[in-house]
């Protein structure tokens, strides 16, 4: 149990400071690093807690697609004139305290709600609707709710997807001038006599091709 | 103290959420930090999911995780080709000089 709890704060630890440094750090390049370093530890929290489907799921979503789009995106964009200028703004900084003041207030309202559950501690074990087989492991079970009691859910966060696939396909594409394209329509509706003309050929004084 | 409870997973994930917030406030430089710090918020959130799912011995947290990362996956897909075209159009995608809107 002391191991858990070495292992719970190493990888808090890092999870905390990780996330600081992609709020603070100079270049976006390094902002994507650690964020992509701080997926990679709590996805290790959630494996460590019983969670693993979770866990390899965060992996595979979070760092194998979405971190290296914000990797790819920072790369295409202009670095270099995305350097930092954190917390010392030019003009208008009086936003900086009253910023500072509600992160303040949210933490310490969080903090709150999270000490509740000490003080009435009933409520934990007031409500378990899917109850967890222990003999089995964590994939197979959520393998068994998600595709009978959540399977209309499931469909929809796939439309979901396909509707973003097809939002950022629609929102980057644009046409350029003096490239050739391919144009269907004009290809299909081409018809014989746009094409072809019969002429009839004279004796001894061939065709005028140059129309 | 050295007792991992539910409590301590929460505090963790309030703090990674302050940290994502703060990120937001106080961000002066270009718009993929701030989507970025809308990562780290829907990150803290999952936190909060999975050691509920698995303290309560109820499984619905994990799946409910599984439809965040969903939806987090296609918010940033579409931030970052908003911010891809604004970039085109206007040259900069800093914080300060997005102001089409006048706010």
């Amino acid at each position: 149990m002391i191991i858990h709890s070495i292992f719970f704060y190493i990888f808090s630890i890092i999870a905390v400071f990780s996330a600081i440094m992609v709020t603070v750090s100079r270049n976006t390049v390094h902002s994507v690093f650690f964020l992509i370093l701080d997926f990679i530890t709590i996805s290790c929290l959630f494996i460590m807690i019983g969670a693993e489907f979770i866990g390899m799921i965060m992996l595979i979503v979070y760092v194998g697609a979405v971190a290296v789009l914000f990797l790819f995106v920072v790369m295409m964009l202009n670095v270099s004139q995305q350097k930092n200028t954190w917390l010392s703004g030019e003009k208008n900084s009086n936003h900086i305290p009253i910023g500072l003041l509600i992160s303040t207030i949210i933490f310490f309202e969080l903090i709150i709600v999270a000490g509740g559950w000490k003080y009435k501690p009933e409520l934990l074990k007031s409500f378990s609707s899917i109850g967890v087989d222990i003999d089995s492991t964590n994939t197979h079970e959520i393998g068994k709710v998600l595709y009978t009691d959540y399977i209309h859910l499931f469909q929809l966060s796939g439309m979901i997807l396909l509707v973003a696939m097809i939002g950022a396909i629609v929102l980057t594409f644009r046409k350029r001038e003096g490239i050739r394209r391919q144009s269907y329509f004009k290809q299909i509706s081409r018809e014989r006599k746009d094409g072809v003309e019969l002429v009839d050929v004279e004796k001894n004084k061939g065709v005028n091709i140059d129309v | 103290m050295f007792e991992i409870g539910l409590g301590h997973y929460l505090i963790l994930g309030a703090i990674i959420f302050t940290i994502g917030v703060i990120g937001i406030f106080l961000n002066r430089k270009n718009v993929i930090v701030i989507l970025m710090s809308i990562e780290l918020i829907l990150l803290a959130v999952n936190i909060n999911l999975v050691s509920f799912s698995i303290y309560l011995n109820d499984l619905t947290g994990q799946i409910f995780t599984l439809f965040i990362l969903t939806v987090a996956a296609a918010e940033a897909a579409i931030g970052l080709a908003i911010i891809v075209i604004y970039y085109r159009n206007s040259g900069t995608i800093k914080v300060q000089e997005i102001d089409k809107l006048k706010g």
